[in-house]
Parts: structure tokens; C-alpha cells; sequence
């Protein structure tokens, strides 16, 4: 792959580096208790890797669907086209394909297995609420995703956690068929059983939320190279200001267009706190705009 | 609605709120004075032009009904593009805007045309020129609930404008908390 124009964070990569450790220990532990207990592995692993791997291999076929996006030509737009082009040209980055999802709530993702498969897109209603400036600093970052391999990482990533739960469940039936064989003792076999039941819950949820701290870490990294890229971090918060919390739940939608539609519309109740922080995929909006201030800071000093 | 309505596939007409409309007098003194808006002189109620209910098709008819001078030009009524009719008044004196959309909603809902009215636009113009553009507040009939629309162009609206306008009227207007009921209003014939 050729070398691509984006600095990397010490910091974050030491932090990544931990998550991505955290979860490889937890899948050891988990494969040595599981052995101890006398599972064959086999099963669980082939169907694992079959899921993990359809996921990885349609992404972008997953992620178009899901969003009703499409695949769009340098003659639908114009303007969109223009812009990638002069990011990847910026970024020494194959093309990938642009797309276009029609539906009105201001995102804008990125997939695909590889940088030569991935696809961009975007929403109607991000094109709209945001400058043409602001349209490039969210695509920087989102071939920021594409450069790092971001959907191949988190594939494995959340395969890991996906493995660690098949495996748990395996892990307590091991245990009951062992248990069950060296001796008659009832009791002895609901300890057990209850004992292998806690851990491997305990184990997914771990996995889990080390997972979604992995994405977090992901989202900042791609921030900071998509800033660096187009050299104006406070273009990018600005973007990030005008499409997360109040700003991007005001709708472009007509009233009189939309009035018939209004008890379809599904409003989320957001909550905030260290909860949802947690489960989340993507750092908080304060989170994200301290750390491209930062970033403003560093390349004006 | 209830069980019954549900397994019959029934939906009831909701009536329209007019109360809190008189709030809006209120709410002009606070645009006023926190972000130097002024009435812009106009104000509009919006309704959809079906067939049916009533033979008050015309214009005239529906100015006969509002009980409004037929030589009076203060009042206008039109079609927009998207095909719903627009009542306009236009009046320097709000409290005299809010008392006669009042008094046009009233007459409206009492001749069966509730279920029709979609909602009443105030226009609020910046003192000084050309400030921060103009501002509409919009009173969702329905919902009986304010929102501001700040549109910048044919498209575009100012969302950091409204955010910083419903912070100041909170206390003076029931303002609608659901974010994505701010819908647009993209060409309206208030100004």
C-alpha cells in the first residue's frame, strides 16, 4: 500500500494499542478456561469466521443498504466528485466510489474491505447544512476511515467479541457435559455451571465495551488525519457543530410536505452521562471538538 | 386515542389550539430587546385547499366567511407552490395581527374547517438592517406549540439563529421541544 500523507497521534496509538491488547487477552484467557473445560472449538470457530467474514466482505453492500444510498457519477455530482478527487489527490489515495443516500438526517459514512472497494457517502442532508468547505473536512475525515482500514480492524475487533460470546455459550455446555461425566454429583454441576455462566457474561460484556472504545479511539484518529489533510481542524469542528446534537435534528423537511409523514417521524430519546458515553461508538461532540482545538493549536504554534 | 378507535382503524381530528397564540406579544417584547427584531408588519395562516367539506372555494367565499371587508387590501389570499392556500395580513400593529388571525382561525374552525388549518406564521425583521435576516415564528396549530424558522435562502436556514431564539423565549412561548417538528416553510408568502 503506498505511503499516505497522514501524520499519526503517539498517544492515541499507544491507547489503541492497549485496547487492541485488552481484547487478544481476553480472547486467550477465554480459550484456556474453554480448554480446561474440553471443548471442541471447531464448530463455534467455522460459524464465527462464516458471519465475520460475509460482514466484512459486504460492508459496503451492508452499509449502502442500510443508509438507501447510491452510487452516484461525476455527472450527477459535479460538486461531490470535484471534492473527493482533490482529497485523494491531497491524501495519494485511490478513488473509491461515491455514493448518495437521499434521506435527510446529516451523516456521512465510509466503507468497503479495502481502500481499492471502498465507497464514500453522504447524505442529502449533510450536503445541504454544511458549506462546501465543512462537505470536504467530513469527507477528509471519512477517507481518514478508509486509509486507516478502519472497517477490516473493526471487523475483527467486534469478531473477537462476537467469538468470545459463541465461545461462552459453548464454554457452559462443555461444562455440563464434562461435569456431567467425571461425576453424578448434582450440585458440583450447578456450581459449575453457574460459575462458567457469570464468567463468559462477564467476558462479552468486557469485550464489548472495549470494542466500542476502540471505535471511539478510531473516530478521534480519523478526525485528527482528516484535519491534518485539509490543514483547518476548526473546519471540521464547525462541521461537527452543525450536524451532531440540536443542530442536526432541525429538519430541511417542508412542513406542508411533510405533514402527513409527521407520525412516522421517530425521535430517539437521547441521553447523556458516562452511560451512554460507554456504549457508544463515537466520542462525544466536547470530546471530539477539544481534541481538534488542540490539534488547531499545534499546527498554529 | 382509544382501543377502539385503533381496531377500527378510526383517527380523531385533532382541533386546532388557538390560545397560545396571544403569547406572541409577549414574545415580541423579548425579541426586542435580546436580538433587535421587530414585527415585519405581516402575518399568515396557512391551510390545505382539499375539495369537499364546504363550498368555500372561492376567495371570496373564504373572505365572506372571515367576515372581512371585500374593499380591505390589508388582507390577501393566495396559492403557494405546493398548493396550499395562504390567509396574509398585513397590519404595523401585531396585537392587531394576532387578534384578527384569531378571529380568522376561530370562524374557520366553527364552519368545519379545523382539521384544514396548518399553522400561523408570524414575520420578524431584524431593526437594523441587515442584522442577523429575518426570523418567522411559526404556531403549529395542532401541536399548539412555537417554533422560529430563520431561512438564509431558497434552501438554507439559519439553525444557530433559532437555537438562540427558542433560549430567549422558552418562558415566553410554549415552543415545541421536538427538534425535527422545526420543519421549513421554504418559500412562504410572509415576510
Amino acid at each position: 500500500m503506498a505511503k499516505t500523507k497522514i501524520e499519526s497521534d503517539h498517544g492515541l496509538n499507544v491507547r489503541m494499542f492497549i485496547t487492541g491488547l485488552s481484547l487478544v487477552l481476553l480472547y486467550a484467557i477465554l480459550v484456556t478456561v474453554m480448554l480446561k473445560l474440553g471443548v471442541s472449538t471447531v464448530v463455534v470457530v467455522a460459524v464465527g469466521a462464516a458471519l465475520l467474514f460475509s460482514q466484512y466482505y459486504f460492508s459496503d453492500k451492508i452499509a449502502m443498504f442500510t443508509m438507501h444510498a447510491h452510487e452516484v457519477t461525476p455527472q450527477q455530482e459535479p460538486r461531490l466528485h470535484e471534492i473527493v478527487d482533490r482529497l485523494c489527490a491531497l491524501a495519494n489515495m485511490p478513488k473509491p466510489r461515491v455514493g448518495i443516500s437521499e434521506m435527510d438526517i446529516p451523516n456521512a459514512f465510509a466503507t468497503g474491505r479495502s481502500p481499492k472497494s471502498a465507497v464514500i457517502c453522504t447524505t442529502r442532508g449533510l450536503m445541504s447544512r454544511l458549506s462546501d468547505e465543512e462537505v470536504e473536512a467530513v469527507l477528509s475525515h471519512e477517507l481518514s476511515h478508509v486509509a486507516h482500514r478502519d472497517v477490516a480492524v473493526m471487523t475483527i475487533a467486534s469478531g473477537v467479541g462476537m467469538l468470545a460470546g459463541l465461545i461462552s455459550r459453548m464454554a457452559m455446555w462443555g461444562a455440563m457435559f464434562s461435569g456431567g461425566g467425571r461425576s453424578k454429583d448434582g450440585e458440583n454441576l450447578v456450581l459449575l455451571e453457574m460459575v462458567t455462566w457469570l464468567v463468559s457474561m462477564v467476558v462479552y460484556v468486557i469485550a464489548f465495551l472495549l470494542t466500542m472504545a476502540l471505535s471511539r479511539y478510531r473516530e478521534l484518529a480519523a478526525d485528527r488525519s482528516g484535519a491534518i489533510l485539509i490543514g483547518k481542524p476548526s473546519v471540521l469542528a464547525s462541521a461537527l457543530v452543525h450536524i451532531t446534537g440540536d443542530m442536526g435534528r432541525i429538519p430541511r423537511t417542508d412542513l406542508r410536505k411533510a405533514e402527513t409523514m409527521n407520525a412516522f417521524f421517530f425521535v430517539p430519546a437521547l441521553a447523556g452521562g458516562t452511560a451512554a458515553t460507554l456504549f457508544s461508538t463515537h466520542p462525544s461532540l466536547e470530546v471530539r471538538l477539544d481534541a481538534l482545538n488542540k490539534l488547531e493549536r499545534e499546527l498554529n504554534g | 386515542m382509544g382501543l377502539r378507535d385503533t381496531l377500527f382503524g378510526r383517527t380523531k381530528q385533532v382541533a386546532p389550539k388557538l390560545d397560545n397564540l396571544f403569547a406572541v406579544t409577549n414574545a415580541a417584547i423579548t425579541l426586542d430587546t435580546e436580538l433587535d427584531l421587530a414585527t415585519s408588519g405581516q402575518a399568515g395562516l396557512c391551510f390545505a385547499a382539499s375539495s369537499g367539506v364546504a363550498t368555500v372555494e372561492t376567495d371570496e367565499d373564504i373572505k365572506q366567511l372571515l367576515d372581512f371587508d371585500p374593499a380591505n387590501t390589508s388582507v390577501t389570499l393566495s396559492t403557494d407552490d405546493l398548493g396550499f392556500r395562504w390567509l396574509v395580513v398585513t397590519d404595523p400593529d401585531l396585537e392587531s395581527q394576532v387578534t384578527r388571525l384569531h378571529a380568522a382561525n376561530t370562524s374557520m374552525v366553527e364552519h368545519g374547517l379545523g382539521p384544514r388549518l396548518l399553522c400561523a406564521v408570524f414575520g420578524f425583521q431584524p431593526k437594523t438592517p441587515p442584522g442577523e435576516g429575518p426570523v418567522r415564528l411559526v404556531y403549529l396549530l395542532k401541536q399548539g406549540t412555537f417554533y422560529p424558522f430563520a431561512p438564509t435562502g431558497p434552501s438554507t436556514r439559519n439553525n444557530e439563529l433559532e437555537l438562540r431564539v427558542r433560549s430567549f423565549l422558552g418562558t415566553d412561548l410554549p415552543m415545541e421541544k421536538d427538534l425535527s417538528r422545526w420543519m421549513a416553510l421554504w418559500n412562504l408568502p410572509v415576510n
